[in-house]
């Protein structure tokens, strides 16, 4: 294990950001941490780095424990969500930064710095200031300067937050395909379910101050904790008393399955391949998707006497009885 | 916003600079022209003269000295007070923050008068300095302490503390991250605080004049200096006198302005 957090406790005054959280975090491995605004999941990384100090547990570093060590002893990078660029120095500058204060010889800072701008494909761009660049080629220089002095674990604090969607998605599958060259521990925070599925080896789960689950992307996807972890992962809608994924619930014509929910199309939407299909039990409103295909061949319109199921083997999870309700509809939680 | 178009101003830019360039001239270029000129009626050894006089050149030595001093102590204390005041949260901040402004707000003879009693010969504090130097030195201190405060306050307030948790993570020491990375960004706002200090030193008057004593060869400033020669009708000497201060300031601000930009490039 790299990184090793055990019993950490957080408070900001009477918030509590972190509650006897711990976490294992694998060595050479992509974790990111997952969870909604306010959670804990950005305190935590900043207690990994020690730019936080935990109120009681303790952080371990490769064996090594970190947790009364500043930051600057960590050998921790650190990657901000708003770059924190050096603004009076130049891209080069700005990577040799590390380098420099550790005083290695001008000759491998130069070599060293030439690699990462080749690296984060900022080689032409060497010799201008932050302000000139794009958000995305910032927090790529914010990347090379934090890979500069060889950090034994990668930390980014929701690192594509400030970008806009095209470059973020592009952003995040270059991290990707750099992990893999690089193969340092990297651990990243992110509110966005997609990019945490799509990126990550390793999911974390965090929610109000608590560790929700802790799993691959297949294992949090197939087989969610709780409802919580279930409705942060992607839409969800209820039936009966299980809140399953409305691509999940399988409509039939006729209501004469003892299995299923008799229930009457209330509403028809089509977004692109996917139709939603709305169906209202009585006291439920059931949300189905499927493909257009799919909806042509079952032939149901509004008004028309269909019935509803959980597809077998679907992942489900009860709904907790003072949770809030589940709104028929799409829950796009975050994102 | 275009104010250049084809090589020409455009009317709107162009009348913007015209009343800008006018009132510019009417408050500063032409007066100071004209105590230049003033001096210069006298000609060059006229000049000289005036400016080479025992007295008057202890004049000039004492108070540029003695504001170039406040100014490097202003340098120091005011980024200190900036810092303090910004950075920390502790009861009275509020109080600090108001009471800061009084050299600026209080009438300078008020000032003076303050000092008088608090270092004069009745000193309270049993520290008389009434008829020193360290007078003029103190007068000078009192007077130019918001200057570097109020123009470093704003830019530090502005300065992301993620930068310096950045320097951290990298594995700067706190004095490295701030000499590398707080200073460079801090830099033209100290020297504009510097320059501010630098210039109402040297004008000093109302606040030392009391407690100064202004003994020729000893205490007595340039403004001092420069009121007298009036009194005495001598014109000529009082203007050759406020151009070299002149001339003075403006190689401070110049000075001032390259080593900042040294500072700011250098991280």
């Amino acid at each position: 294990m790299s990184i090793e957090v055990t019993g950490v406790s957080k408070r900001f005054g009477d918030f509590v950001a972190l509650e006897d959280v711990s976490v294992s975090i694998p060595s050479g491995r992509l974790t990111a941490l997952l969870g909604p605004s306010g959670g804990g999941k950005s305190t935590l990384l900043r207690i990994i780095a020690g730019l936080e100090r935990a109120d009681a547990g303790t952080v371990g570093i490769e064996g090594l424990d970190a947790t009364g060590l500043p930051a600057r002893k960590r050998g921790v990078g650190f990657v901000f969500q708003h770059y924190a660029a050096f603004k009076h120095l130049t891209v080069r500058r700005n990577v040799a930064f590390g380098l420099e204060i550790r005083k290695r010889p001008k000759e491998e800072i130069r070599r060293r710095v030439d690699e990462l701008l080749a690296l984060v494909h900022l080689e032409q761009f060497a010799d201008r200031l932050p302000a000139q660049l794009s958000g995305g080629q910032r927090q790529r220089m914010a990347l090379a300067r934090a890979l500069a002095v060889e950090p034994k674990v990668l930390l980014l604090d929701e690192p594509f937050g400030a970008l806009d969607a095209k470059v973020r998605k592009e952003l995040r599958e270059w991290l990707r395909r750099l992990h893999d060259e690089v193969h340092v521990t990297t651990v990243f925070v992110t509110h966005d379910q997609e990019e945490a599925l799509e990126v990550a080896d390793e999911i974390v789960v965090i929610n109000d101050g608590r560790v929700e689950q802790i799993g691959t992307p297949d294992e949090l996807y197939d087989s969610p904790a709780n409802d919580f972890v279930m409705r942060f992962l992607g839409p969800v809608t209820q039936l009966g008393s299980q809140l399953v994924r409305p691509h999940d619930v399988a409509v039939a014509v006729g209501a004469d399955d003892p299995d299923a929910v008799a229930g009457r199309v209330a509403r028809v939407v089509r977004v692109g391949f996917e139709v939603r299909v709305e169906v209202s039990t009585g006291e439920q409103l059931v949300l189905a998707t499927m493909t257009r295909t799919e909806f042509l061949r079952l032939g149901v319109d509004v008004g028309t006497t269909v019935s509803v199921r959980v597809v077998p083997g679907a992942p489900v999870v009860p709904v907790v009885p003072d949770g809030s309700p589940v709104r028929s509809g799409l829950e796009v939680h975050a994102g | 916003m275009p104010v250049v178009a084809g090589g020409r101003l455009t009317r709107a830019s162009g009348l913007g600079l015209g009343v800008a360039m006018l009132w510019f001239s009417l408050l500063v270029l032409i007066p100071l022209a004209a105590v230049v000129a003033t001096a210069a009626a006298g000609g060059w050894s006229g000049f000289w003269q005036a400016v080479t006089n025992e007295q008057t050149a202890a004049a000039i030595r004492l108070t540029v000295g003695t504001a170039m001093l406040v100014t490097v102590v202003n340098v120091v204390m005011g980024t200190l007070i900036a810092w303090v005041l910004v950075r920390d949260r502790f009861p009275g901040q509020r109080a600090l923050e108001v009471l800061i402004d009084v050299p600026f707000a209080l009438p300078t003879i008020v000032a003076g008068l303050v000092l008088l009693s608090l270092y004069g010969p009745d000193s309270p504090l049993g520290v008389d300095v009434a008829n020193t130097r360290a007078a003029v030195f103190l007068a000078f201190l009192f007077v130019t302490l918001p200057f570097v405060v109020r123009t470093v306050q704003p830019v530090l307030a502005e300065l992301d503390p993620e930068v310096e948790e950045a320097a951290a993570s990298l594995g700067a020491s706190r004095f490295t991250t701030f000499r590398r990375i707080v200073l460079p960004a801090l830099a033209p706002a100290i020297a504009a605080g510097a320059a501010l200090s630098f210039a109402r030193g040297v004008s000093e008057y109302g606040s030392l004049v009391l407690l100064s004593g202004n003994l020729p060869m000893q205490t007595e400033v340039t403004s001092v200096r420069i009121l007298s020669s009036i009194e005495n009708d001598n014109l000529g000497n009082a203007a050759a006198v406020a151009t070299v201060l002149l001339a003075v300031s403006f190689a401070v601000i110049v000075a001032l302005d390259v080593i900042q930009r040294r500072v700011g490039r250098r991280g």
